[in-house]
């Protein structure tokens, strides 16, 4: 089998990871001579799927001892396989990045012989990359389920990110699908990986030379609609993975419609709405003070697919509206519907200056036909007054299911909520 | 009425200056955009380019100071191709210096939303000039160098080579645009005159593989073409070479999707599905006749099911049946089945007292002329047709469970079990405290070696003999 071909294999068996953004490493390691990392990572093309490609997203190999039942490359599936070596690997990183097609390098694997085995194949292409051909990229690499914490503190002097998978929202989600990862263990790798950025940073503070280690910090994925866990359970594992191991970012995917699935899952993929809307309470977890128990306020403990978490917090909380855009502190602001993050710290900003009208704010882009109902402005607000209509839930819903779509993604990718 | 020339930020920084501590109102100033920009082309130049560049460097005059993000608005602001950006800029310092310190903070100001979407213009160009930038490769004399055609929106080439000499340090390149080229030796940034398309190589060996990259990262399911269109404007599409491959990904998204759902519906199933209600071998074996859980039962006579006696205290387990048992309907009654027979007997295990099944129930083969060639089940078959050998072993539970060959054993033992390195140990399974595994008569029949062949007849008959 010659490298293209599997290239194509390994590809395409990369693709339904979501965990494939490249930001976070802010300066470039020293003595690089090819490639650097400034923050925010590239999108060098997009997909017709409308998905950006940044690094190059691979398996090293499909071929896997395990059984996951959510996953492709289980060893009971029939697809073809392919296995790429390391050099091969390590090729196509330094050929693909000399045209700028990509910002580096994201490698995962399905477990061949054993865990640590895996692993040490992971380590022996990042290692490579850096030190036969100072390679200063981005790496990206998905530590091996079980294996020795010692090679997961080897991956992070070579990566720049590290990622463990929670895989599956609760423990007992993960024995009925995946029997042989262990929610524990799982976390107990996450915590590793921050005791030794901890570490890290501590040193070099108190003026150490200390290597680098995963400076991008560390993220996970998990993919949702493979159980009937609800979003709240979700979220409250994503609030818990913030504050314990201090993760970077939780990806969610919804379960895709992945050939030859288990029967034991649901046959339907969850709507990509879904999805959508778990970014975007993954957002108000992050940056708007929010809590899982807030944001998830329906009976089902699911969140509503039909407005956006934040808009459906407020319909419930109306007592606490409307909030006085020149007066108000930050948290309030956060808390209105449709002014994002940004539009708060601009918001800020201005009114050290001058008051705020409705004109403002609308050439400020707050989302204004949520924002109305919600906000006191210096001049007339004609919109305040529909607040207390029983009908305020359906006059915010969106009209057409085609707009929800679209706004969902603009938001769910910016936060701007 | 002042006439002021200006191509480029560094000429209108220092006649702003001027302007500005001579007291010249925006309204007396009549910017002039050269048609050509600036190219430093000349030799002549480089000392101008220096002193500007090292000007720049430099803080402001002393004459007066603008907040730094103003610096920054104007540098970006004046690759633009707008021609009033001059004066608007101009207008904006003048405000700034004139009672508007705070000028910049109130983005809803319209000139300083004009400035600013300007700015977002310039600064989306140059992003997509660090991203859409791609390198061919050539080779000079015996150097090796990376040559881009590339084609911005906006003069931005000046912003984007400090980037590029950052993260290509260690190649020799230049990018070509139709306004100005640069290049880096490894050591310096070189700025040249425009070119053309002709100028730059028209392939790369790599190209094919990256297409391949593309179209297999791209998930048919998802089909979002304006959102793709939003981030990779179509005007972009001729310098990169993956979207040659767009319109044949997208007309084939359909069917291709189809595949991934028609393959899913296929094997999706386990014969979980066909179990029957009531759980005793009759019914069992009934309902494992009309199986399709996997494809096997397409091409086989019949479903081939266990047979014993219920209360049997011992189970053997094979691979699957073979030519004869799938014509005949029973296990093991063929070559192996016999030579089964003796192995029991020197054993002394009566054959009536076990229960004999495989793993899986249908027979695979292919067509070699007339004859049906034996073929090993793969992991998805082997995985369908589980819950039959899983209900049998649960229905009989045996004191004795004995695997024949290295599919039974590892379906049961699990799959790091390794049968020429574990044969005749009894080990505890999830099936049955006592489990073995052993030789499969069919593999003792097809070993060439007739002295091996004899070691492992006896192998099998000694490890028969451990089931008492
Ligand atoms: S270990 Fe990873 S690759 Fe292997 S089956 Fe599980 S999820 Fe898939
Ligand atoms: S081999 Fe097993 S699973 Fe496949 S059709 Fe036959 S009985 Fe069903």
């Amino acid at each position: 089998m010659d490298v293209s071909e599997k290239l194509a294999i390994l590809a395409d068996a990369a693709k339904y990871d979501a965990s494939c953004a490249s930001s976070g490493a802010k300066s470039t390691r020293a003595g690089s001579k090819l490639g650097s990392t400034e923050g925010m990572g590239i999108c060098h093309s997009y997909t017709p799927d409308g998905r950006c490609i940044s690094l190059l997203k691979l398996l090293l190999t499909n071929y896997c001892i395990y059984d996951c039942q959510y996953c492709v490359n289980r060893i009971s599936s029939d697809t073809p396989r392919a296995r790429f070596t390391v050099e091969e690997v390590v090729r196509l990183t330094i050929d693909f990045y000399k045209r700028n097609y990509i910002e580096g390098l994201f490698l995962s694997s399905g477990i061949i012989q054993n865990s640590d085995y895996t692993m040490q194949q992971l380590i022996a292409v990042a290692k490579q990359l850096r030190t036969v051909h100072q390679f200063g990229g981005y790496i990206h690499l998905k530590t091996i389920p079980n294996a020795a914490q010692e090679l997961i503190n080897e991956a992070g002097l070579w990566a720049d990110r590290l990622s463990v998978n929670i895989e599956l929202p609760t423990a007992a989600d993960l024995r009925t699908l995946a029997p042989e990862k262990k929610q524990p263990q799982i976390v107990e790798s996450m915590n590793g990986i921050k005791l030794k950025i901890t570490e890290q940073r501590q040193e070099k503070a108190a003026g150490f030379q200390t290597p680098r280690f995963a400076p991008a910090g560390q993220s996970t994925q998990m993919i949702v609609g493979a159980t009937a866990t609800p979003d709240l359970e979700i979220l409250k594992t994503a609030a818990s993975l913030y504050d314990g191991p201090r993760l970077r970012r939780v990806y969610y995917s919804a379960y895709s419609p992945i050939p030859h699935a288990d029967a034991r899952l649901p046959g339907k993929s969850p709507s990509l709405v879904r999805e959508h809307r778990l970014y975007q309470a993954d957002w108000l977890l992050r940056f708007y003070g929010f809590t899982a128990d807030e944001i998830v306020a329906e009976a089902d403990h699911n969140l509503s697919l039909e407005i956006d978490p934040k808009t459906a917090w407020a319909l419930a909380n109306r007592h606490r509206f409307p909030v006085d855009v020149n007066t108000a502190p930050r948290e309030e602001l956060l808390r209105i519907p449709g002014v994002g993050v940004r539009n708060v710290a601009r918001i800020l900003q201005i009114r050290v200056h001058q008051r705020l009208r409705v004109a403002d704010l609308k050439s400020l882009r707050v989302a204004w036909n949520r924002a109305a109902p919600f906000v006191v402005t210096a001049d007339h607000n004609p919109a305040l007054q529909v607040l207390d209509k029983q009908d305020l839930r359906t006059r915010l819903q969106p009209p057409a299911t085609q707009l929800l779509l679209f706004d969902l993604t603009a938001s769910s990718l910016s936060g701007e909520l | 009425m002042h006439w002021i020339p200006v191509d480029h930020f560094q000429q209108w920084r220092e006649a702003a200056r001027r302007l500005i501590t001579a007291a010249v109102p925006p309204e007396e100033i009549n910017w002039i955009s050269g048609g050509q920009p600036n190219l430093f082309g000349s030799e002549g130049d480089a000392a101008e380019r220096a002193a500007l560049e090292s000007a720049a460097a430099e803080p402001p005059a002393p004459a007066f100071t603008v907040p730094s993000q103003f610096i920054e608005l104007a540098r970006h602001v004046a690759c633009h191709r707008d021609p009033n950006r001059w004066e608007l800029l101009y207008r904006a310092l003048w405000r700034l210096k004139h009672a508007e310190p705070y000028l910049l903070e109130i983005v809803t100001d319209s000139d300083v939303r004009r400035l600013m979407l300007m700015q977002k213009a310039v600064t989306r160009d140059l992003h997509k000039m660090k991203a859409f930038v791609r390198f061919r490769q050539a080779v000079l004399g015996d150097e090796e160098v990376f040559i881009a055609w590339h084609r911005p929106d906006h003069r931005v080439v000046r912003l984007a080579a400090p980037f590029f000499a950052r993260r290509f340090n260690g190649m020799n390149w230049s990018i070509l645009t139709p306004d100005e080229s640069v290049s880096w030796d490894q050591h310096q940034l070189h700025y040249g005159p425009g070119a053309t398309v002709a100028d730059a190589p028209d392939s790369d060996a790599l190209e094919n593989l990256w297409r391949t990259y593309y179209a297999s990262i791209f998930n048919p399911a998802r089909v979002k073409v304006a959102a793709m269109k939003r981030e990779l404007p179509v005007r972009h599409w001729p310098t990169l070479p993956e979207t040659s491959l767009i319109p044949e990904l997208l007309r084939t998204a359909h069917s291709r999707m189809d595949q991934m759902i028609e393959s899913k519906s296929g094997f999706e199933q386990t014969a979980a599905a066909f179990l029957p209600p009531k759980v005793d071998l009759p019914s069992l074996r009934q309902a494992a006749g009309v199986c399709t859980a996997c494809d096997l039962y397409r091409d086989a006579t019949q479903a081939v099911f266990g047979e014993g006696p219920p209360q049997a205290q011992i189970v053997l387990v094979g691979e699957q049946p073979g030519d004869r048992e799938d014509l005949e309907g029973h296990p093991f009654v063929g070559p192996a089945g016999v030579l089964l027979d003796e192995a029991l007997q020197a054993a002394g295990v009566p054959r009536e007292d076990v229960y004999i099944t495989n793993v899986v129930k249908h027979f695979k083969f292919t067509l070699r002329g007339k004859r049906r060639l034996h073929q090993k089940p793969n992991a998805r078959e082997i995985s369908a047709c589980r819950p039959w050998l899983e209900a049998e072993l649960g229905v009989i539970k045996p004191k004795m469970l004995v695997c024949l060959g290295a599919t039974a054993a590892q379906a049961l033992l699990g799959r790091n079990f390794r049968i020429t390195q574990q044969r005749g140990q009894i080990i505890a399974s999830d099936w049955c405290s006592r489990t073995l595994a052993t030789w499969h008569p069919a593999a003792i029949l097809r070993m060439p070696d007739p002295a091996r062949r004899e070691e492992m007849n006896a192998q099998l008959v000694s490890d028969l003999a451990q089931v008492h």
